[in-house]
């Protein structure tokens, strides 16, 4: 009995020392190039435009700094407005959205009223309708409006985010009834009670959705590719594009710039990583 | 007086929901109706005129096959490694016997916070032409000579952007499957040891039926992520691959509409995609029995 017991411990011993250098093998190429990216920022731009990111350029020697202060004087690149610029949006557009999509959710979840019916299935539609599709005529109307090249022109057509607002009335379905009714009792206002009552409930959802809606906005790419004319403009991923070109004297920027786009936002995740995976999770679960 | 506020009750319900009303119909129903109209135009300014179906006879080229060819042949092979791995790695992650789980599922996690600009970045310098660059001396250790990746042909560029989607798009499914691992009562794999099963039935009788809502989910929007796929290839080839190696459907309606200036034709590719994608979404949800559990 003892003896197969026994065995049975150094079985599963074994079992966990295998996963775990399988895990960490397979995490470490992972996180590789992420790696060879910060390493190679401190080689110079024309080396990396010749040769590429090579063993060479890994080495953790001899690293050089000048690729990183030309990112911050305004005078020789326009990294910092796009920083900025990016740093804001991401900051309006989830705010914005997760005000709007939450108010709408909840508001296809408490009520009952002719159209509710059809404006959801209008939702699941528009969830699974890709809306790069639908650029053309948008950039129609952002030139109609006049407001090309505007922080406005990049936020307004996604105000709503139909996958926010499915997951903020599955998340309102579960709201206490009983609540809503005592404060109708009490005289609150419907709005009134969004606000004073339901908010301080919804706060797990909108920090889930607040993580999606930001990294979305963060990673935005066609739309912003589109509207935004002017290099003063751009966010970071259009930025960095266009530093690719065919006679890159610009690789010294477009390295040290995509470790500056990187690094801070994995700083973040390890700091708040708890909240992070339980937003994610929320959001498939409850999708 | 009391009339009046009933009346502002019954409005209620419309305030929340003012602001999907106004999207839908200004950033959705319009745009869709006038992707329509555009697409039987062809669409000039000034002079816009009506050419019936002829912007649709223009898709029989070679360009146009190409996307849709690729972007299927992309769809495809990112859901089939996209959907086993993930779940594998969530299953193991998700055993008692996983030490440090926590540290190996942020490392997983991680690639997804990089932006797809500076993921195809480090894929430019990292896959460049040069014999010297980081994957042309891994390869050259088993004796395959240098490649040019970006320009080699249709299997070298397929292989590029799949890896991009597996680095950027492996931990967040694995957060998906994880999470709904953890929502599986654990009394059914008591009553299953109890019965004497094996790991692999285990997995088979509880743990995939179990997952069935997650996957459906993972693979919609699969589907959608990746007949919309557009980015990672205008990164790596600026919107110009070699004999449209790197050329999607989303990555044609950006070159007609925007580099060429016909919406018409833009229109067209874009209604074509707009059916792909909900008749594969409407197959694949019927095809799970989705229908049926809500009725």
């Amino acid at each position: 009995m003892l003896e197969i017991k026994l065995r049975k411990k150094t079985k599963t011993t074994l079992s966990k020392v295998i996963l775990f250098g399988a895990f960490f093998i397979i995490t470490t190429v992972i996180l590789f190039p992420l790696f060879s990216l910060i390493l190679s920022s401190f080689r110079p731009g024309r080396d990396l435009m010749r040769f590429g990111i090579t063993f060479a350029s890994i080495q953790p020697t001899g690293l050089m700094f000048d690729n990183y202060p030309p990112l911050f004087f305004t005078g020789e690149s326009n990294y910092l407005f796009w920083l900025q610029n990016s740093v804001l949006l991401v900051l309006f557009q989830t705010v914005i959205s997760i005000f709007f999509s939450s108010l709408v959710g909840y508001g296809l979840a408490i009520y009952k009223f002719k159209g509710k019916k059809l404006l959801f299935a209008i939702v699941l539609v528009m969830m699974i309708t890709p809306i790069q599709i639908l650029i053309l005529p948008l950039y129609k109307i952002m030139i109609s409006l006049k407001i090309m090249n505007t922080y406005l022109a990049i936020i307004l057509p996604f105000i709503i985010s139909p996958f926010a607002v499915f997951f903020f009335r599955q998340y309102s379905l579960g709201l206490p009834r009983a609540l809503l009714d005592a404060a109708r009792i009490d005289g609150v206002s419907e709005i009134g009670i969004y606000f004073r009552i339901m908010t301080p409930l919804l706060k797990p959802a909108f920090g889930a959705m607040a993580i999606l809606e930001s990294l979305r906005s963060w990673n935005s790419y066609l739309w912003p590719l589109i509207v935004l004319r002017t290099s003063k403009m751009f966010t970071l991923p259009i930025g960095l594009n266009a530093l690719i070109t065919p006679y890159g004297n610009n690789y010294d920027l477009l390295i040290s710039g995509s470790v500056v786009a990187t690094v801070p936002i994995i700083v973040i995740f390890i700091i708040f990583q708890k909240y992070f995976i339980s937003g994610l999770s929320v959001g498939s679960v409850k999708g | 007086m009391k009339n009046l506020k009933s009346n502002l009750n019954k409005l209620n319900p419309y305030i929340f929901v003012l602001p999907l009303i106004i999207t839908i119909l200004v950033f959705y129903l319009y745009p869709v109706i006038s992707t329509i109209i555009m697409s039987f135009q062809n669409v000039v300014p000034g002079e816009t005129e009506f050419i019936g179906l002829k912007n649709y006879e223009k898709l029989g080229n070679q360009h146009f096959f190409a996307a849709v060819k690729n972007s299927f042949i992309y769809t495809i092979i990112t859901i089939a490694i996209l959907i086993p791995f993930p779940l594998i790695i969530a299953v193991f992650l998700n055993s008692d016997n996983c030490p440090g789980k926590k540290y190996f599922r942020a490392a997983f996690f991680i690639p997804s916070l990089v932006s797809v600009v500076v993921t195809g970045i480090i894929i430019r310098l990292s896959f460049a032409a040069s014999d010297k660059s980081i994957v042309n001396a891994m390869i050259g250790w088993i004796g395959i000579p240098p490649q040019s990746w970006t320009v080699e042909g249709p299997y070298h560029a397929m292989f590029l952007l799949v890896l991009i989607a597996t680095w950027r798009w492996t931990g967040i499914n694995i957060i998906y499957f994880l999470s709904g691992l953890q929502n599986i009562p654990k009394e059914l794999y008591e009553a299953a040891d109890i019965d004497g099963a094996n790991g692999i039935q285990k997995f088979l009788v509880i743990t995939l039926p179990m997952l069935k809502p997650i996957i459906i989910f993972v693979t919609t929007i699969s589907i959608f992520g990746g007949f919309s796929m557009f980015e990672e290839s205008y990164i790596i080839w600026q919107g110009n691959s070699p004999n449209n190696v790197g050329l999607t459907m989303v990555g044609y309606i950006y070159r007609k509409g925007f580099q060429s200036g016909d919406f018409g034709m833009g229109s067209a590719i874009g209604l074509v995609l707009l059916v792909i994608v909900l008749s594969i979404s409407l197959i694949q949800l019927r095809f799970w029995g989705f229908y049926k559990k809500e009725k």
